[in-house]
């Protein structure tokens, strides 16, 4: 792997910028283009240009497949427990007016909460994936290059 | 007919998609295919853009030509580089299966709105909605697809996370839950 | 007829475009050339929605800010429709985890068989069958 030096450098200024700009998405996603889909994939494709840099070990040492699992179920849990919230105050289901008493103050937190929901299972299931086919892959030889 | 300056970046990019479209039909080797794919998806992304989708447009950039790829490079490493040629009376089998089933849809084509026009049942009907009511409703949410995404459709994004959550469940299943590499498990 | 189909181009080639995924999809035994096919047939269906919601003259469905919370929004600004957006949006995440599924089947496919050619799986399936005398 050592011989890819530029790609390293590169690689290492690159993947704190992809972050950053992924939760520039997810959290600016109320005032421009974007969103939890959006931000959850591209702050997965960090993680795959980081293993597709430093191998798969690194990357496996740097996000546990345990922990893409778990925040894959996470993630789903939180929206359908926004959901059961507002169903157990008596509200239809999803119905965000309960959670705070001014309404659109409600619908913001409701709409925050759910896409955090959103941005933790697509991140995790696009991690959780390339884990599954990478972990296969024969190791790319420099002849392939 | 009332036209837009966007018709123009319409015919160039349909040129190319069909373009795109035909290369990968007639190809062999998996890799160009592949990556034909991603262009077509980048294509189809600056297309999305064009036609004001501009969420649309930036996830099927990130989504479609990123991870696609990603996916179909993965699966062609483990699996072929090279398709096998087929048959003659495949290809005539194709094509009369996709000669009548153009027909149809184009036999349908009437009924279709009128494209750009804003008073169409579908530009009409609850989608134009939307518009106002988030700016009542939700006061301080300016991009209205986020709006209708988390709150108005909340219910559709859940089916569809939950549709996310499946497929990653399931992938996990069929691959194996640990991620490691084989050899290690055996 | 012509008028007609003049205001309804952009579709008639976005059904030639589906009809090119379908064909890669029937006229290949590859199996990733298959999903490639569904991705491209996929795809092109996104497209048709998308088109559908255009308004000519219209601006992406995203507000101004300032006059959001002036409460000084220009009425007779045109937008275009939102809600095929939405619905593409979740479809495009949605399609890309079934790609996802269907490749882990061809990768498991050929760990089994050893070939990705639908072809050669139908005889390997059809030799076995032979071999237990079923």
């Amino acid at each position: 792997m050592s011989a890819h030096l530029i790609l390293r450098v590169v690689a290492k200024l690159l993947i704190p910028l992809i972050l950053i700009f992924g939760f520039y998405v997810h959290f600016h996603a109320k005032y421009a283009p974007g969103g939890a889909f959006q931000a959850g994939v591209i702050l997965a494709s960090a993680l795959i240009l980081y293993a597709l840099i430093f191998g798969m070990d690194a990357a496996r040492k740097a996000v546990p497949p345990w922990a893409a699992r778990v925040v894959l179920a996470l993630g789903a849990f939180i929206f359908a427990a926004v959901g059961f919230v507002s169903l157990f105050f008596g509200e239809n289901f999803l119905d965000y007016n309960v959670l705070l008493p001014t309404d659109y103050r409600a619908q913001y937190l409701g709409i925050i909460l759910v896409e955090i929901g959103v941005l933790m299972t697509v991140t995790a299931v696009i991690i959780a994936i390339f884990y599954a086919f990478a972990g296969r892959s024969p190791e790319i030889t420099d002849e392939d290059w | 007919m009332m036209g837009d300056l966007t018709q123009y970046f319409d015919y160039v990019l349909m040129a190319m998609l069909l373009a795109v479209g035909v290369a990968v039909i007639r190809l062999r080797n998996l890799f160009a295919i592949v990556m034909l794919t991603g262009v077509y998806s980048l294509l189809s992304a600056a297309w999305f853009t064009s036609l004001d989708a501009l969420d649309v447009g930036f996830t099927e950039a990130a989504v479609g030509a990123g991870i696609s790829t990603v996916l179909l490079l993965a699966a062609m490493l483990l699996t072929s580089r090279e398709c096998d040629k087929v048959s003659v009376s495949r290809h005539w089998a194709a094509l009369a299966v996709c000669v009548a089933a153009g027909a149809v849809l184009l036999y349908a084509l009437p009924d279709m709105p009128v494209y750009g026009s804003p008073d169409t049942p579908v530009n009409a009907g609850v989608g134009m909605e939307y518009m106002d009511r988030t700016a009542d409703d939700l006061k301080k949410i300016p991009n209205v697809v986020t709006a209708v995404l988390g709150s108005y459709r909340g219910f559709d994004t859940m089916g569809e996370v939950f549709v996310v959550f499946a497929a990653g469940v399931g992938v996990a299943l069929l691959m194996g839950l640990s991620g490691r590499r084989r050899e290690e498990d055996e | 007829m012509l008028e007609m189909l003049s205001e309804r181009f952009v579709y008639v080639v976005i059904i030639v475009l589906m009809m090119t995924g379908l064909y890669a999809l029937i006229a290949t035994g590859n199996l990733v050339k298959r999903m490639v096919g569904l991705t491209i047939f996929q795809t092109s269906v996104f497209l048709l929605y998308i088109t559908m919601g255009k308004v000519f003259g219209g601006v992406p469905p995203i507000l101004d800010y300032k006059d959001l919370s002036n409460g000084t929004l220009d009425p007779n600004q045109l937008y275009s429709n939102p809600l095929p957006h939405v619905l593409i949006l979740t479809a495009i995440v949605v399609g890309v985890a079934t790609l996802a599924m269907g490749l882990a089947l061809v990768v498991r496919i050929r760990e089994a068989y050893g070939t990705i050619e639908d072809d050669a799986i139908s005889e390997a399936d059809y030799s076995l069958e032979l071999e237990k005398g079923v």
